[in-house]
């Protein structure tokens, strides 16, 4: 079980506390009327799914129940470092 | 290659089975192939074999990073089945279900398919509603699938714990007798040997590195860690890693990877005779010829490839299994482990061309890639040999996630997989 860092509580709590949110930095379309069908096949469908460095969100369900984000090595699940929602990509 | 058979048996027997002949060549890569297939799973070495057998492409190298069957074919939990809600999904797996029926003697290597019977069960009304749907969409499909009381699911597996006042209590199941269990080792063997003996070249410890791709965009071979390796065909079925793989050609794929737990426990005297799933609580089961019992947990919530996962997910499961069937409360677990599985947004797999020209894709079959292992290899064959898909893998191709005709067998089992 992965132990994460909640940077709003501050806290290394047990994944059990956290719900997993998927790839982070995916921005809503600003216009969606403009956009193609492949748009938004990526905007939908296509992630980075990457073996290493991975940007993720995670929300702290059973705790402050804010999300946020983090970097996470997808061969070790270690963890880089988590950050709040709305701070630059790590 | 040696043909088995009973007198082979014998004879060998009488020798001390000292003289069995290695049962495929070690192969070195050579400079160049009519085809490659990326990946030495089951998938990879059944397309292998029907390019070589089917298609009269002989001239073929399946090349694998690690040893034969040694990703998800070694780590799944074996279970076979096709009871999909959905016409092309059931179209799909039913194709394979048929080509498992005389698998072995085709293969001339005992693959230890079972019919034993694949059981879902039903906890609430929700299940019920869902369950009889889809044995209704089977049969209109000819997929055998069908309801059974309670009673008649106790029937069937008398360890099942029918009691009303259970945790989770069992209010009915769905049945597909002609679904069961196979040895998976032994589907990944069969298919290299007899694909071997076609000339087919099985290259192991070889990570392919990167794929080259020429002026006008097609591929021409794949760079590895033995070498580069020429071909203007290259299949890819490398599950997990599929999505590494097709970065290499430069196609972002519609994939996420995550790590897949299953665990098996001492061995017992038969006991449990079918395949039980419980989709609601999320416990699956079967026994083993072994005697272990095989269970199936699920996915971790993140994405990873780390091959192994978190215990809670493992405890969860174990936990319905002790509600399901108490006679198990004090069995020991031997071991666990994981794989990493390919899940695609719909999860259905993706089966066909890519754009990028002789570059072929098997892959995203998620959690459930065992029991397609034969349809799989032969429809991938089909479309590399022809370049076009077959008419049943043709519905699950790349382009889907731009048009939006998803094949929504996520939503269709409302549960997760």
């Amino acid at each position: 079980m992965l132990l994460i860092h909640c940077p709003y509580c501050d806290e290394q709590r047990a994944e059990l506390e956290f719900a997993y949110a998927g790839e982070a930095h995916i921005a809503r379309p600003d216009d969606p009327a403009a956009m193609s069908d492949e748009d938004w096949q990526y905007y939908l469908f296509v992630r980075a799914n990457p073996r290493g460095r991975h940007h993720e969100r995670w929300r702290h369900t059973h705790g402050c129940g804010r999300f946020f984000n983090a970097v996470r090595d997808t061969l070790s699940d270690k963890f880089e470092v988590t950050y709040k929602a709305g701070e630059p990509r790590r | 290659m040696t043909r088995f058979s009973a007198f082979s048996l014998f004879a060998k027997a009488l020798g001390g089975h000292q003289g069995w002949p290695e049962q495929w060549p070690d192969a070195a890569p050579r400079p160049a192939y009519d085809a490659i297939i990326v990946g030495g799973g089951g998938h990879g070495l059944g397309a292998a074999y029907y390019l070589a057998k089917k298609y009269g492409i002989t001239n073929v190298a399946v090349i694998e990073k690690g040893w034969l069957g040694g990703g998800n074919t070694g780590r799944n939990t074996t279970i076979i089945r096709s009871n999909y809600l959905y016409d092309e999904s059931a179209h799909l797996y039913d194709h394979a279900l048929k080509l498992w029926d005389g698998l072995s003697q085709e293969l001339n290597y005992n693959t230890m398919y079972s019919k034993r019977g694949v059981m879902m069960l039903a906890h609430n009304v929700h299940d019920i509603q869902s369950f009889k749907r889809h044995i209704h969409a089977n049969r209109l499909n000819g997929v055998d699938n069908e309801w059974l009381s309670a009673e008649e699911a106790k029937a069937y597996c008398p360890p099942l714990n029918i009691a009303p006042d259970a945790r989770y209590p069992v209010l009915g199941a769905a049945l597909q007798r002609r679904g069961g269990t196979a040895r998976h080792d032994t589907v990944a063997w069969g298919y290299a040997r007899a694909a071997a003996a076609l000339g087919v070249d099985i290259i192991q410890n070889c990570a392919v590195t990167g794929i080259r791709r020429g002026a006008d965009g097609a591929v021409e071979g794949v760079e590895t860690t033995r070498g580069f390796i020429a071909s203007k065909r290259i299949g890819v079925s490398a599950a997990g890693h599929s999505s590494v793989i097709m970065k290499m050609a430069g196609l972002d794929f519609p994939l996420e990877s995550y790590p897949l737990q299953a665990l098996v426990s001492e061995p017992v005297k038969p006991v449990f005779p079918c395949v039980v799933m419980s989709n609601t609580v999320h416990a699956y089961m079967s026994q083993s010829d072994k005697g272990e019992l095989v269970i199936g947990a699920g996915t971790d919530q993140y994405v990873s490839y780390s091959q192994r996962g978190a215990l809670h997910i493992v405890e969860h499961t174990l936990a319905a299994i002790c509600e399901i069937f108490p006679i198990f409360r004090r069995m020991r677990m031997l071991r666990s482990w994981g794989g990493i599985v390919d899940v695609t947004p719909d999860r259905s797999p993706i089966l066909g061309k890519t754009p990028v020209k002789g570059l072929y894709v098997n892959c995203g079959w998620g959690t459930g890639g065992f029991k397609a292992t034969p349809g799989a290899g032969d429809l991938l064959a089909y479309t590399m040999a022809k370049d076009e898909p077959h008419p049943i893998n043709a519905p699950f191709n790349l382009d889907r996630f731009r048009t939006g005709r998803l094949i929504d067998e996520a939503a269709a089992a409302a549960v997760a997989h």
